[in-house]
């Protein structure tokens, strides 16, 4: 027991009330900072909701399936925008899955020397910094003026195919779908080289061991090790690709006249919201509002599975 | 020995060699060089992308850039200070937002929270959140501060798009700080905790400053790309042809360069439209610095 | 050099497997190990022994080219395997594991099923036979056919350790190797597995050349034929300890009649 004297050396043996406070307010301030994105989550759910219902009530699911979109008539239909959500992300997902995992699969391989191996690997993270507003401008005035000739011909030879059926007058589905291509080629880049890494090197012993070469080594044992942390991050992409706004919104051509061609332009989801929603008024709005809940129950499902499936691989390995 | 196979007899040491003509070797190098070809491509665009940008965008770089407000419509010159103002006044409502508010999450996610339905529902919300596309948060914004006039009855304002860009930012730097002070040995925890050390004192003096780096580079990386987002300013800070003044500015529209760019670009005119590459020149440079900045930062830490 | 081993090199050589001829073997330009001369003799089960550090796993990957996948390894001098030399430029390392197979020292199975991990070794090989047969053969062989027999079509993951293991060396047999290599095997498992293993091993020095490294001094002599002991001594630079083969004989004589004080001290226990 210390005497006395020394226990006044020790003022604060006994906590005072202020500090017990102090420890408890900042546990109660963190807890409070972490509910906000819980809030701001649903929030955003039930404010997009809100301003959809008196679509909702007057259109209810023709609004996903017509074509019209004519604030003069007060006529309402997305069924345009999600052609053009669907078939920009769909086709630039097919675009941008081999070349991203065959990305991966050169950067996590020893085929050149890891300094190379690394640079490559920096700059596509790179390319995930650029903003999508720059890349929407390079879009317009360097890569849909490169492309314009080669979609002619597209156009002239195939013309006979509805998917080729216009004739490419400048902005379009075909840039933006390359422009996605640009902007979700890094995430699956990055997710596909981080699940190929996570791959225990004993697998990769074992399948040499038995004599596979590196290709059968790759194809049999090490991306069917990667393939659920792959397919989460493609998911992400397709998430991403299926939200983004500007790239798409400059290049894509805002039409609301359904057509089936990929050489004319088109419109999403994300793309009428960034061009409507400021100067829209009367049950306008309110379409805009349930556009934007589609597009949020259709991202929020795809980003749902995709945290699934990228759990499920921590949990494997 | 073996009479059930025949694979080992047919072998002799000729068959030791690399035989470039065999099938499965001709394979390797198919698959090897498309793979290489991936690569190339998936480099390629940066390139471009940069290059233009640089070569499109340096020939306009000049004092008058920084110092002079836009030109109106059919006029030459004139520059885009207003905009690159206004980018950092925004970017910096949004990080002034966003890091107490994502460092004192990420906090209860490492140190308080145990694992029960409650931290795994925010887990989970900050990734379903970062997946939230940026222009619905436009929508939501203008929804409950610009319509309402929430803020002193002003509508289009640089507050408004400072909380846009900051719900966006917000997981990445929840999830920086959750995950940095994970990598705090709990050791040193034990140890603070031991000597009677508060939970409070423990972390603000003992986990935190050791997470710093951690924190910090994931805190950059999330304000650099904030500062490129474009979708939702676009009906929450608006835009602006004028200078920001005094603190009135904050509740005003104001200008930044990713509207700026998004604007000038479909404008019909030639000067516009160069203001709009040498703003891109201006934040790409602005964006990039802060990536390898932060990279730097990480590999510092990792040290 | 002081590592050139103490045996006439001709006393083993009437049927050699694989010869070491002045192997050094380098990470990233620091010497791993060094200067090692060795034949191994074809159809005996020869231990590699010595304690950590010592090189003793390295040389044994270096056998069918497994350090290739290590970045930063390199190989000096020659390794001659049927008149070859694993290290010539024009050798394909692919051809070599199909020759010389591989035991890990963690069980290291495929996530497919027990099927599939002995078939997939074998198809790849090339075999044209019957793979039902193929794998009730080399599962038998491996002394895992009960366990798995009733399951075959279940993941080999769900096997335990000891299983894992004995099912990683029916895969290695599936492919029908000259020479297996096993790399501390039983490191990983429990005494009455690894007692199931080294049963099989006994089985297995009837067909194949067996290379084992162990750090259980009783386990390689009661299944090797030939021991090589390794040690590792400070390098002359100043940093780090490079490996060396101290000695290679017959087991018996190196537990019982060793030339070397360092194998004395070693295997009675006085360091390692």
């Amino acid at each position: 027991m210390p005497t006395g004297d020394q226990k006044e050396l020790y003022l604060l043996r006994r906590r005072p009330a202020y500090e017990k406070f102090v420890d408890s307010s900042f546990r109660n301030i963190t807890i409070s900072m972490a509910s906000m994105v819980a809030l701001i989550l649903i929030a955003i759910l039930i404010v997009v909701f809100w301003g959809s219902i008196e679509s909702m009530g007057r259109y209810g699911l023709k609004f996903l399936v017509t074509s019209n979109w004519n604030p003069v008539d007060n006529e309402y239909g997305i069924a345009t925008a999600i052609y053009g959500t669907a078939i920009t992300s769909f086709l630039s997902l097919l675009i941008a899955i081999p070349l991203g995992i065959g990305t991966a699969i050169f950067i996590t391989e020893n085929f050149v020397p890891k300094r190379i191996r690394d640079i490559i690997g920096i700059l596509v993270e790179l390319l995930a910094a650029i903003p999508s507003v720059v890349l929407g401008l390079w879009a317009i005035f360097v890569m849909e003026p490169f492309l314009r000739p080669l979609l002619t011909i597209l156009y002239n030879s195939l013309g006979w195919i509805p998917f080729f059926s216009s004739q490419p007058m400048g902005p379009g589905i075909t840039p933006a779908i390359l422009i996605l291509v640009v902007m979700i080629l890094p995430i699956i880049t990055a997710i596909s080289r981080d699940s190929l890494n996570q791959v225990p090197i004993s697998l990769r012993e074992a399948a040499y061991g038995v004599g596979a070469t590196r290709w059968r080594a790759i194809i049999d044992v090490i991306l069917p090790a990667a393939v659920s942390g792959i397919a989460g991050g493609v998911l992400l992409a397709l998430g991403r690709a299926m939200g983004e706004t500007m790239a798409v919104t400059m290049i894509i051509g805002n039409s609301n006249n359904f057509s089936w061609s990929l050489l004319g332009p088109g419109n999403t989801i994300a793309a009428m919201l960034a061009n409507q929603f400021g100067e829209a008024d009367g049950s306008q709005v309110s379409s805009l509002y349930y556009a934007a809940f589609v597009l949020m129950v259709l991202t929020l499902v795809v980003n749902i599975i995709s945290q699934l499936m990228v759990k499920r691989l921590s949990l494997k390995y | 020995m073996k009479p059930t196979l025949s694979l080992k007899s047919q072998r002799t040491a000729a068959d030791l060699c690399y035989n470039p003509g065999h099938s499965r070797n001709i394979f390797n190098r198919f698959l090897t060089l498309i793979a290489g070809v991936f690569s190339l491509i998936a480099v390629i665009p940066l390139v471009l992308v940069l290059s233009y940008v640089i070569i499109k965008g340096v020939s306009r770089v000049n004092l008058a850039l920084f110092t002079q407000l836009p030109p109106a419509p059919g006029l030459e010159g004139g520059g885009i200070g207003n905009a690159i103002l206004g980018t950092f006044i925004v970017t910096i409502i949004a990080t002034l937002i966003a890091i107490p508010v994502g460092v004192g999450g990420g906090i209860y996610l490492a140190e308080y929270a145990r694992e029960g339905s409650f931290s795994r529902f925010i887990r989970f919300g900050t990734n379903v959140l970062a997946g939230v596309p940026s222009i619905i948060t436009g929508v939501f914004v203008y929804n409950i501060i610009v319509s309402t006039r929430l803020i002193i009855g002003s509508s289009y304002s640089a507050i408004a798009g400072g909380m846009a860009l900051s719900i966006l930012m917000l997981p990445t730097v929840i999830k920086t700080t959750d995950e940095g002070l994970k990598l705090v040995s709990d050791n040193l925890r034990k140890g603070s905790l031991g000597v009677g050390a508060s939970k409070f004192v423990t972390i603000t003096q003992i986990t935190l400053p050791m997470a710093f780096a951690p924190i910090a580079t994931g805190v950059i990386l999330s304000i650099s790309r904030a500062a490129g987002e474009t979708a939702p300013l676009i009906f929450t800070a608006l835009f602006s042809y004028y200078w920001p003044s005094g603190t009135n500015s904050l509740f005003d529209p104001i200008a930044t360069l990713s509207v700026l760019i998004y604007n000038f670009s479909i404008e019909p005119y030639e000067v516009q439209n160069e203001l709009a590459w040498a703003a891109s020149f201006i934040l790409v440079v602005f964006i990039l610095a802060m990536n390898i900045f932060s990279r730097w930062l990480g590999r510092l830490a990792s040290k | 050099m002081a590592s050139t081993p103490s045996t006439s090199r001709q006393h083993l050589a009437s049927d050699i497997c694989i010869s070491l001829d002045n192997v050094t073997i380098n990470y990233n330009n620091l010497a791993a190990v060094r200067n090692v001369y060795c034949d191994i003799p074809s159809g005996k089960v020869t231990a590699l022994i010595g304690p950590s550090g010592c090189g003793k796993s390295t040389i044994l990957r270096s056998l069918n080219r497994m350090n290739d996948l290590i970045d930063g390894c390199s190989l000096s001098g020659r390794v001659l395997f049927d008149g070859a030399n694993l290290y010539d430029p024009m050798i394909d390392p692919v051809e070599v594991r199909r020759r010389i197979g591989m035991v890990f020292q963690q069980p290291n199975p495929f996530p497919k099923s027990i099927f599939e991990n002995i078939a997939f070794g074998a198809r790849i090989n090339g075999y044209k036979g019957d793979m039902n047969e193929l794998v009730e053969r080399s599962l038998r062989q491996a002394a895992v056919w009960d366990e798995c027999k009733d399951k075959l079509n279940k993941s080999g993951c769900s096997l335990s350790g000891g299983q894992q293991q004995r099912l990683c060396i029916a895969r290695t047999i599936a492919t029908e190797p000259e020479v297996i290599l096993m790399d501390e095997p039983c490191s990983a498992l429990d005494p009455i597995s690894t007692l199931k293993i080294e049963e099989t091993m006994h089985e297995l020095k009837k067909k194949f050349t067996i290379i084992i490294v162990t750090h259980n001094m009783q386990q390689a002599v009661r299944v090797s034929d030939f021991t090589a002991f390794f040690n590792a001594k400070a390098l002359e630079e100043g940093t780090g300890k490079v490996g060396y083969l101290v000695e290679f004989n017959e087991t018996e004589k190196i537990f019982h009649a060793p030339v070397q004080k360092a194998t004395q001290d070693y295997i009675s226990g006085r360091f390692g």
